[in-house]
């Protein structure tokens, strides 16, 4: 399935969660937030959430700024 | 003599100079230039991970023990600062936030109609919300009034070094807030974050003026001892202006 992470389009397996998005992007323990579709999903949840066709996944960071 | 501390929403902080940490060179020249500040609270941009990305901005703060405060610096609307604060609460475990609505990347300057909407939606959210705003002491107002626990006035466009372009509109802020009021963006050496602490400002926060100076660490030094100059001169109270002289020696001959 073809689901946008920050920004890019990726094909997933059809058993992807948020989970296993994130793994693909950063190994960080701590310090990084997903939102699904603009709604925050707290890590506590991501193993549990599927993630389906389309949808829209960000995952930030912390960075230098204000 | 020291300065007295600094209470955001109950929390007391002893450093009234706040950094930001954009636009510094590099990991190392931040990390002495916060040391030299005196600096407890910082802010943070959120963005997205970088997979390539080396060298951590949370490690060194919580390795230098500096709260964070995470901004929506990047955002044009109250729903997308609303979504970046919570993201930013979930990576980082804080509920503070600096709140930032721009209207255009030209001049950077915040969209009071957003700026308000997200404060109060943020309120309502639990978050503790420091919004940066324009000069305006009616604004300031209003964003008090919807539960803020700072308001932060520009002193001029962020990054631009100007100062304070209107230090009259901050002394009316200053003047009818009951909340911290804290000078944020414009300072461009020294004398505007006296200026800004003289004016009667709570705390001051800054980062360009720091990072981009030639040498950050000595910057920062100097901006820590012009707030605490400014906080002091504040409390001690300034002799009023005159328009003549008055003489400091004694005006009878001594002989």
């Amino acid at each position: 399935m073809r689901v946008t992470v920050n920004g890019e389009a990726r094909e997933l397996p059809d058993d992807a969660t948020v989970a296993s998005v994130v793994a693909q992007i950063t190994s960080a323990a701590r310090g990084v937030a997903v939102a699904l579709n603009d709604e925050v999903v707290s890590r506590a949840d991501w193993a549990r959430t599927a993630v389906r066709e389309a949808d829209r996944v960000e995952i930030l960071t912390a960075v230098q700024g204000g | 003599m020291t300065v007295d501390p600094l209470v955001i929403a109950g929390k007391k902080i002893e450093s009234r100079l706040i950094m930001g940490t954009g636009g510094a060179p590099g990991m190392e020249v931040l990390e002495r230039a916060l040391v030299a500040s005196g600096t407890e609270l910082t802010t943070v941009a959120m963005r997205r991970v970088d997979p390539a990305a080396r060298g951590s901005v949370l490690e060194l703060l919580n390795r230098l023990g500096i709260q964070v405060l995470p901004n929506t610096a990047g955002c044009y609307t109250a729903g997308e600062a609303l979504l970046t604060a919570r993201m930013a609460r979930e990576a980082l475990g804080t509920d503070w936030v600096k709140l930032e609505v721009i209207a255009d990347e030209r001049t950077l300057l915040p969209d009071p109609v957003e700026l308000l909407d997200a404060a109060e939606r943020m309120v309502d959210d639990g978050f503790t919300v420091l919004p940066y705003t324009n000069d305006d002491p009616v604004l300031a107002r209003r964003l008090e009034q919807v539960g803020c626990a700072a308001v932060m006035p520009l002193g001029s466009p962020i990054g631009s070094g100007l100062g304070i372009r209107n230090p009259h509109n901050i002394e009316l802020i200053v003047e009818s807030a009951g909340v911290p009021v804290i000078l944020d963006a414009g300072i461009g050496t020294a004398s505007d974050a006296a200026l800004a602490m003289e004016l009667g400002c709570d705390a001051v926060l800054l980062a360009t003026a720091v990072t981009r100076a030639q040498e950050p660490e000595l910057m920062a030094a100097a901006m820590r001892a012009a707030v605490s100059a400014g906080r002091l001169a504040y409390r001690a109270g300034r002799i009023p202006k005159r328009r003549y002289a008055q003489a400091s020696s004694p005006v009878e001959r001594s002989s």
